[in-house]
């Protein structure tokens, strides 16, 4: 921390294998060090870190002016006993904080890498990695630094690497070197390599990195491309070899994680501000009391003068009055006591430990508690109103599975009756030794099929064995890997392996599967590969007989247009089991096939290839091509795959919003996946009144559906409210049918357009239709009044809004936020698909700026992380991939469901145990404090005080400080179960009711009530009495006997009527104080500690002399019965007349206790209740349909796959050709990118004309490959048919290098068996399209408005614009 | 502000998610995380969970006021049965004996002035009577007086006694010479002497005996004050060096030179003065009057008179003077308050039990509300 920075570098300069070189530079090592002390700076850098808490200083102040003897009150052990225990507990805790910070970075900076150094590998510590050092790495190992990528094992210099705890993108991504390094190939080839680096000097921004490698007398251009940052896991790559460019601290992953956001409860802000006032009524009384003073010595003080003359400096009242003030601005400060803070924090540190040690969020698939990583925050949970969540990996599991399929109008797959046992699981292995254990399958009449030969049956997954883009690996026969690009494609090729269509493997040309255990090998002659407006796919084969035939994938809507008419009675069945299983919330696809003969065949690929060669319009004419062929196919049936939800989701969404908790999915997905997950997790349901869809393109758009959907909103309410409003169901019906929920892109493909989509619900009845929308936008109309707030939160209904990543980005705009925030919120449920991590924090900012409510996001991956940090409260979900979230969040579990439990019980019962210890902690400090302020006008306001000093050091620290800590630790009003079963019971905590000014002001007044009665009942009762004796009571000692004996009673009784659950601690804690406040008052009144200390304990005897009188203790039994008896009054009455829910339940609770009735609605019988009610619904819905298509890949696949080059050289052996192969595929992809500079993309699309650091023949792996950088796609040249390189470089780090371009074999590619499939621009939907990384989304943070600003002006609207902002920034 | 800066980034979990993935396999080795299944982690300790309820609340308050309303009237009782009487003394009326006393007498004066109060006792005091005087307007009480002495310079500290503590300034010492007993409240000591006549209906008057031991507290009689020199019977000896309060006219080994046991510190009417009051207006015993073993009443009923040698001036400071007479019972000398103050508390809690109860009556919503509102 403190070391001396060197000047901040200008550029880097690295050169490989010498150190000497390197070491010029002072790079920092690799070594990492997050801990803040070492033994020696400790003490000093602690200390003063808790001086720079206000608090503390403010006590240190106090304990400065203790030490004047003419101002000292108290003696200067009152306050720094106190001070001193809170120092070293919060040092323990720091200390022990930066032990595990030490020792995490000790076991990090020792792991071992293997290093080239002097020509052979070693095994040196991370640390003792250097910049400029070359180190291997494997398989699934961590990158230790961020290096350069020189070679791999993997064929052209790629490697994959998993990004997950970067940016969270859990696909793979392709690095590929340089080519001239990956020639290096072998260590002792490397160890000579000396190549000079010079580059940018390290920054935070993950998707971006521009260098240029200097060797043997060339220049090549180095990108991000060419990276592998620290953080990455190498995978599906047996080793790499990278240089290291930045290491330790100046790694791009550690440049990420700086400082994290302290987080403050409400709670926390609303003390801080009470604790203000405090000092301003502190001030007050001070000043008041020495105006009295200054009164005082004037009248009676001056005159007094001959038994009590002034201290030496006073010479006049008026500097008496002065000192007075600060004397009483010591004995007053006990109304903020410094016990306060350190007691919050153990309160939350014992309710984080609770959280630790919940069993119920316990998840023992991954082995892993719930952890309450933030210890400052838990009583906010109990105060959530707006919940943010991601979707995959979150609210499901990011595992598809094959469910059911419809064969030829026959449904497979049904669930019998819930009620019966569920039926055993189908095993495969004797039917099929190929299969996979892990499928799950349970209706054994389709296995039957199978087995019977049906040849619908075998068609249909001869189909799904074929028509997909998976790539196999079979390590030793019969075990077989599939790499799927989408979950729900390997749900499917399983499927088909089990039921006996193998998937072995492929070539560019062929695929091989063994068909009911017969191997047989089909000849691939196209894929027309999926996008996002084709919403299909198609292969075309020929089988080993000779015969071609298409198979087609695809969504429903639109294949069941292209089937032959012959279909349509087929149709009509399928298309009602696709009802049935969208209404599940399946995901569902149709299949189909088309036989073509030769002549067809030969005919349309001449065509599809001139498309291919097309230079303009390429695109269009590729769609229009498999357009032409994607017809008059026969239907073979349907399949639904379950994006298998995390367990207790729906339930858990049920009864969280029960308890007002609104929640928002957030999701990148696509708006049908969302969607649909947001229908089977009960977020949206069929009774709801309306869901909007919000998926305008411009700004204008974007407004009036807003607009519209308010309108509605407050028309629909209005119906309601005034009789029921008959045709709106049916309407609402119709605008799903109509609309469905592919509206956008549909409406997108018109393409030059400029993307006017809009939500087009026919209008119900009775509405003037909406104005058609214009092509160019009209000036803005005039804007119709904005419906009041008030109105829009009476809204009745239920309504659901959906909204689109880029329209989002306009409704996030300044002028633009209110009117969402408005529309939003009055929805039940609203869904942001599509939406990049930016989006996801604005979003949640928004909330927080609007809304003034206490924000939750949850979340699992790093795309979540600028969410979590976000939100009040983040929460990451552990043990599924990586951890960025975790890391970043506030509390973290492994399942969804657990959030009910976090919220609803612990964070409930921490909100309630937090406002009571609150309460009650004012109230004690006021009772104790303001008996001062009374005794002030008994004793010319000398501040003199009422109690012994050790009393006044030790009553917050010993006597009263343990009670209130069991209460705020264990206190339960209700017990958990109920919690959960009355979700209402959550509703005071949103509402802030337990704890806000108003109560703290009745505690404060209770407190007051208190001190009144305190100090004047014995004042009363002493002044004229006598103990038994004879002997006066009304001395000094006695009073200030009895007043303390009196408070420790009162305010432990009134803690006893406090606490609503007295454990076996809370018992010991209110007896052990009371007993321990008699005890330590006996001691130190005791005539041994006098005669060691005369002048320290001047009360000796007084205890046993006071409380041997009769009547004090009458006077103690009245003042507590004065202080108490109100109270009682108080609570009961509001508990008789107006009784909160949790009273009632409470109530209940002890009346079936006193029943003796077995506690009837147990947790499980709620928890089924729920089940069974949405299994009710499930059954009742399906007349709206929803496509619930599964393709949630991204496209481009296909054109690998022809290419070969994805596919390992051993895979690739029998096709000799893939060496020629690559340009072309180059080609095309140019072609493609070049399409796009022309052609507006439909939905969004990254179509930039960026400018990019290709060198040499390396083949640009961009948007398919959905790279960290993805905004540097590869610049786009004309001629198609030139070699790509030389002539294509933008590049403004000119290329010297020739590279070996095979000018013929491009063009034999092109004349080869496999036609160039289609590649589209990835629109909006491929990952790749919003490759807004972690690194931009921090760096847009800052920008964002003016990007936003831009988007909007720019035709090419949404996430391309910002992605070309980066770009053209380079 | 360096220092402060905490990253998020936390080496050791980095690779979380490796160890957790590599879990999976060997599951059994792992050792479970699963929290302890205890009921104080799970927090299913068993305890007690009281409500207000009107089955529990409307009884306390009729008990508390059953409680209460027996003993205020005991009280009560008792303490209408204490005789007290109380006289002023302090002359700053024109017609007081001790008006001229009063007048004329400084701390400065060398003579005393006496002065003679008659007074009737309308009733004989029974048992034995304690004699009190009074002060008022005296701030005992002030934090610059009650902190100026020094315990240990009074326990019989040798070194203390040479050199009291700062505590004690100004009356620290005195022409250089430390104070003993030092302090503005050993220098303040009342050192009026108040005896008591009985007049007899004859004109004829006998001097009543006032005890003027056992005053004190007992600690602080054996404890908390002590002679320098312990035992030591050559008090003068034991105080050589010091000097007297500036106040005083003679030394504190002078204090009571008839009794060895009551001279010094632990003269006990310096100890009572030394306990100092908790309020500006106070009393303090002054002496015991002895019960008589016969039959007769302590101080009958009759004319008396209270002899003053008027030595405290408070008419500077408008402070008041009373010398009070005064029986004991159990709970100690006469206090309507506490009687009072129990009656009207104990009243009020049966009263609010009966407002409670009809309330609870009439408005109970709890039986309606058995089923919840979801």
């Amino acid at each position: 921390m403190f070391r001396k920075r060197p000047p901040p570098e200008e550029e880097r300069r690295v050169r490989a294998n010498d150190r000497e070189y390197n070491e010029k530079f002072q790079y920092a090592s690799n070594c990492i060090m997050t801990s803040k002390y070492n033994i020696i700076t400790f003490l000093p850098v602690n200390l003063f870190e808790q001086f720079q808490e206000v608090a503390n200083t403010y006590f240190l102040f106090l304990l400065i002016l203790q030490l004047i003897p003419q101002i000292s009150s108290l003696s200067w052990f009152t306050t720094i006993v106190p001070l001193a225990l809170v120092l070293s507990i919060t040092a323990v805790k720091d200390a022990t904080d930066d032990y595990f910070r030490h020792k995490s970075d000790n076991q990090v900076n020792n792991r071992q890498s293997q290093v080239l150094i002097r020509g052979s590998l070693q095994n040196e510590k991370w640390m003792n990695v250097r910049v400029g050092d070359i180190i291997k790495l494997e398989n699934n190992q961590f990158v230790a630094a961020d290096l350069l990528l020189l070679s791999s094992t993997e064929p052209h210099g790629l490697c994959y690497i998993e990004t997950a705890e970067l940016d969270g993108e859990t696909n793979m991504k392709v690095r590929q070197s340089v080519s001239v390094t990956s020639e290096l190939g072998d260590p002792n080839n490397l160890a000579t390599f000396d190549g000079e680096v010079v580059c940018e000097p390290p920054n935070n921004k993950l998707d971006r990195f521009c260098g240029t490698l200097y060797w043997r007398d060339s220049k090549y251009g180095l990108t991000n491309q060419n990276m592998l940052l620290r953080g990455c896991v190498l995978r599906n790559t047996e080793a790499c070899y990278g240089l290291v460019i930045f290491a330790g601290p100046d790694t791009k992953l550690m440049q990420n994680s700086g400082r994290t956001k302290f987080k403050r409860t409400s709670i926390d802000r609303l003390m801080n501000t009470l604790v203000l006032w405090i000092f301003g009524f502190l001030v007050c009384m001070g000043v008041i009391l020495a105006v009295g003073n200054a009164v005082w010595e004037r009248e009676v003080g001056s005159l007094f003068q001959s038994y009590l003359p002034w201290d030496p400096p006073v010479d006049n009242f008026l500097f008496s009055a002065f000192l007075s003030f600060w004397s009483y601005v010591i004995i007053l400060n006990t109304v903020v006591p410094i016990s306060l803070y350190v007691s919050v924090e153990v309160i939350r540190l014992g309710h984080s430990y609770f959280i630790n040690w919940d069993r119920q969020m316990f998840c023992s698939q991954f082995n892993t508690a719930a952890e309450a990583r933030t210890t400052t925050l838990n009583e906010e949970l109990g105060q959530v109103e707006y919940i943010f969540s991601d979707k995959t990996g979150t609210l499901t599991q990011n595992i598809m599975s094959f469910n059911k399929c419809s064969i030829n109008g026959q449904a497979y797959g049904e669930v019998t009756d819930p009620l019966e046992p569920p039926p055993k699981r189908l095993d495969f292995t004797p039917f099929n030794p190929l299969a996979d254990p892990d499928f799950c399958f349970y209706d054994d009449t389709l296995l039957e099929s199978v087995k019977v030969g049906d040849l619908h049956t075998h068609e249909f997954f001869r189909l799904l064995s074929l028509c997909h883009t998976v790539m196999s690996e079979e390590k030793s026969e019969g075990e077989l890997v599939y790499k799927a690009q989408s979950p729900d494609e390997g749900a499917l090729v399983t499927a088909a392996r089990n039921f006996g269509f193998v998937f072995r493997s492929r070539t560019p040309g062929t695929i091989t599967i063994t068909e009911m255990g017969r191997p047989v090998t089909y000849t691939l002659l196209a894929i027309l590969d999926f996008n996002n407006i084709r919403k299909r796919m198609s292969v075309i084969v020929r089988n080993p007989e000779g015969r071609i035939r298409l198979y087609c994938k695809g969504a429903d809507t639109l294949l069941f247009e292209r089937l032959h008419p012959c279909n349509q009675e087929l149709m009509n069945i399928t298309s009602d089991h696709l009802n049935e299983y969208a209404a599940d919330g399946l995901r569902t696809l149709a299949l189909a096939y088309r036989d073509l003969s030769e002549e067809e065949w030969e005919a349309w690929s001449e065509s599809h290839r001139c498309a291919g060669k097309a230079t303009d319009c390429r695109e269009d004419r590729l769609a229009a091509a498999y357009e032409q062929i994607e017809q008059d196919m026969m239907l073979l049936g349907a399949t639904a795959i379950e994006d298998k939800l995390q367990e207790g989701v729906p339930e858990t969404i049920a009864i969280l919003s029960l308890a007002n908790i609104k929640i928002w999915v957030l999701t990148g997905d696509k708006q049908e996946t969302a969607v649909n997950i947001g229908y089977s997790c009960k977020m949206l349901t069929d009774d709801m009144t309306e869901v909007f869809i919000i998926s305008g393109h411009t700004v204008q758009s974007v407004r009036q559906e807003l607009r519209r959907a308010r309108e509605r909103m407050i028309e629909v309410s209005r119906g309601r409210d005034g009789g029921k409003e008959g045709g709106v169901e049916g309407w609402e019906g119709a605008c799903y049918n109509g609309n469905g929920f592919g509206g956008g892109q549909a409406g997108a493909t018109g393409g030059g357009g400029g993307g006017e989509k809009q939500l087009q619900c026919p209008p119900p009845p009775g509405t003037p239709p909406p104005p058609p929308p214009p092509s160019p936008p009209p000036p803005l109309p005039p804007l119709p009044p904005q419906p009041p707030s008030t109105l829009m939160d009476n809204i009745s209904g239920e309504f659901a809004l959906v909204i689109n990543g880029h329209s989002l980005a306009h409704a996030l705009e300044a002028d633009m936020e209110a009117e969402f925030v408005l529309t939003a919120c009055a929805c039940k449920a609203v869904i942001c698909c599509r939406v990049t991590p930016l989006q996801k924090a604005l979003v949640v900012e928004l909330i927080k700026k609007h809304k003034k409510a206490v924000t939750l996001a949850i979340g699992d991956g790093a795309n979540d992380v600028s969410m979590i940090k976000s939100a009040h409260i983040g929460v990451g979900i552990s043990g599924q991939e990586g951890i960025q979230a975790v890391l970043a969040s506030d509390y973290s579990f492994s399942q969804f469901r657990f959030l009910q439990r976090l919220l609803l019980v612990h964070g409930r019962w921490s909100y309630l145990r937090m406002c009571r210890f609150l309460c009650y902690f004012f109230y004690k400090n006021f009772a104790f404090t303001m008996v001062h302020f009374w005794f002030g006008f008994f004793c010319g306001f000398s501040a003199q005080t009422v109690y012994d000093q050790y009393f006044i050091t030790l009553y917050n620290i010993v006597y009263t400080s343990l009670p209130v800590l069991a209460m705020g630790i264990f206190d339960q009003d209700v017990p958990e179960q109920r919690s959960l079963e009355y979700p209402k019971l959550y509703e005071p905590g949103q509402l802030n009711l337990l704890f806000n000014k108003r109560e703290f002001f009745i505690c404060i007044a209770q407190g007051i009530y208190t001190s009144v009665v305190l100090f004047f009942v014995p004042y009363a009762v002493l002044s004229d009495a006598t103990q038994s004796t004879g002997e006066p009571l009304a001395d000094y000692q006695t009073f200030a006997v009895t007043t303390a004996t009196a408070l420790v009673i009162v305010v432990s009784v009134q803690i006893a009527l406090d606490t609503g659950f007295w454990t076996v601690i809370n018992h010991v804690f209110v007896w052990g104080s009371l007993g321990c406040y008699f005890t330590i008052m006996f001691a130190m009144h005791s005539q041994t500690l006098f005669i060691i200390f005369p002048n320290q304990f001047h009360f000796v005897g007084s205890a046993q002399s006071t409380l041997l009188q009769p009547v004090v203790w009458l006077t103690i039994a009245l003042a507590t019965v004065i202080c108490i008896v109100p109270v009682l009054a108080f609570r009961f009455l509001k508990l008789d007349l107006k009784p909160q829910l949790s009273d009632t339940v409470r109530y209940t609770q002890l009346v079936r206790q006193k029943k003796r009735k077995p506690v009837g609605r147990s947790m499980g019988g709620v928890r089924g209740g729920v089940g069974s009610v949405s299994e009710g619904r499930l059954g009742a819905r399906g007349s709206s349909r929803r496509s619930g298509y599964a393709f949630a890949h991204q496209e481009g696949f296909g054109e690998l796959i022809t290419s070969g080059k994805n596919m390992r050289l051993s895979s690739l052996a029998l096709a000799t050709f893939a060496s020629r192969h690559s340009s072309s595929w180059i080609d095309t992809l140019r072609k493609k990118k070049h399409a796009h500079t022309h052609t507006p993309p439909s939905a969004s699309g990254e179509c930039s004309p960026a400018p990019s650091y290709v060198s040499g023949s390396v083949p640009p792996l961009s948007t398919s490959s959905s790279v960290l950088g993805g905004s540097q796609d590869t610049p786009v040249e004309e001629g198609t048919h030139t070699p790509p390189v030389q002539s294509a470089q933008v590049d403004p780090v000119p290329s010297t290098h020739t590279p070996p371009p095979s000018a013929p074999a491009s063009e034999a590619a092109c004349v080869d068996v496999v036609s160039p499939t289609s590649v589209r621009c990835p629109g909006g939907d491929s990952p790749g399209g919003w490759t807004l990384s972690l690194g931009m989304v921090q760096e847009a943070l800052f920008g964002w408005k003016g990007i936003a600003a831009r988007t909007s002006g720019s035709s090419s609207p949404g996430p391309p614009s910002v992605a070309k902002e980066t770009s053209n920034t380079e | 502000i360096a220092a402060m800066m905490a990253s998020s980034y936390n080496a050791k979990e980095e690779d979380g998610h490796h160890s957790s993935g590599s879990s999976h396999g060997g599951a059994g080795a792992v050792k479970s995380k699963k929290p302890d299944n205890t009921a104080f982690k799970q927090q299913r300790l068993p305890a007690w969970q009281p409500i207000l309820t009107a089955g529990t609340v409307l009884p306390a308050f009729f008990v508390i006021g059953l409680i209460f309303i027996p003993i205020g009237i005991g009280l009560y009782v008792t303490s209408n049965n204490i005789k007290e009487f109380e006289i002023d003394y302090t002359g700053a009326e024109v017609s007081s004996p001790c008006f001229n006393c009063a007048k004329n007498f400084s701390w400065n004066s060398t003579t005393s002035c006496n002065c003679s109060v008659p007074f009737t006792l309308e009733q004989p005091f029974e048992s034995n009577v304690f004699m009190y005087y009074g002060l008022s307007n005296f701030y005992q009480n002030h934090r610059r007086y009650v902190k100026s002495r020094d315990d240990s310079q009074l326990n019989g500290d040798r070194s203390s006694l040479k050199n009291p503590s700062k505590e004690c300034e100004p009356y620290r010492t005195s022409d250089g010479l430390p104070i003993a007993p030092c302090g503005a409240i050993a220098n303040s000591l009342f050192n009026d002497t108040l005896e008591l006549y009985y007049i007899h209906s004859n004109g004829s008057s006998t001097a009543i005996p006032l005890v003027k031991k056992g005053i004190a507290w007992w600690t602080d009689k054996h404890v908390k004050f002590r002679n320098p020199g312990g035992s030591n019977n050559n008090l003068t000896a034991a105080f050589q060096g010091t000097t007297k309060p500036v106040n005083w006219r003679k030394p504190v080994y002078e204090l009571d030179p008839s009794d060895s046991d009551n001279n010094g510190f632990i003269n006990e009417d310096f100890i009572v003065w030394m306990r100092t009051a908790a309020l500006p207006t106070f009393r303090k015993l002054y002496r015991i009057i002895q019960k008589k073993p016969n039959m007769t009443p302590t101080l009958p009923s009759g004319k008396y008179l209270l002899e003053v040698t008027y030595n405290y001036p408070v008419h500077s400071f408008d402070g008041r003077k009373r010398m009070i007479l005064s029986t004991i019972s159990w709970m100690g000398g006469k206090n309507p308050f506490l009687g009072i103050a129990y009656i009207t508390v104990g009243s009020v809690c049966f009263f609010l039990g009966v407002v409670l109860l009809i309330i609870h009556h009439k408005y109970d919503n709890r039986n309606n509300s058995a089923d919840i509102p979801n």
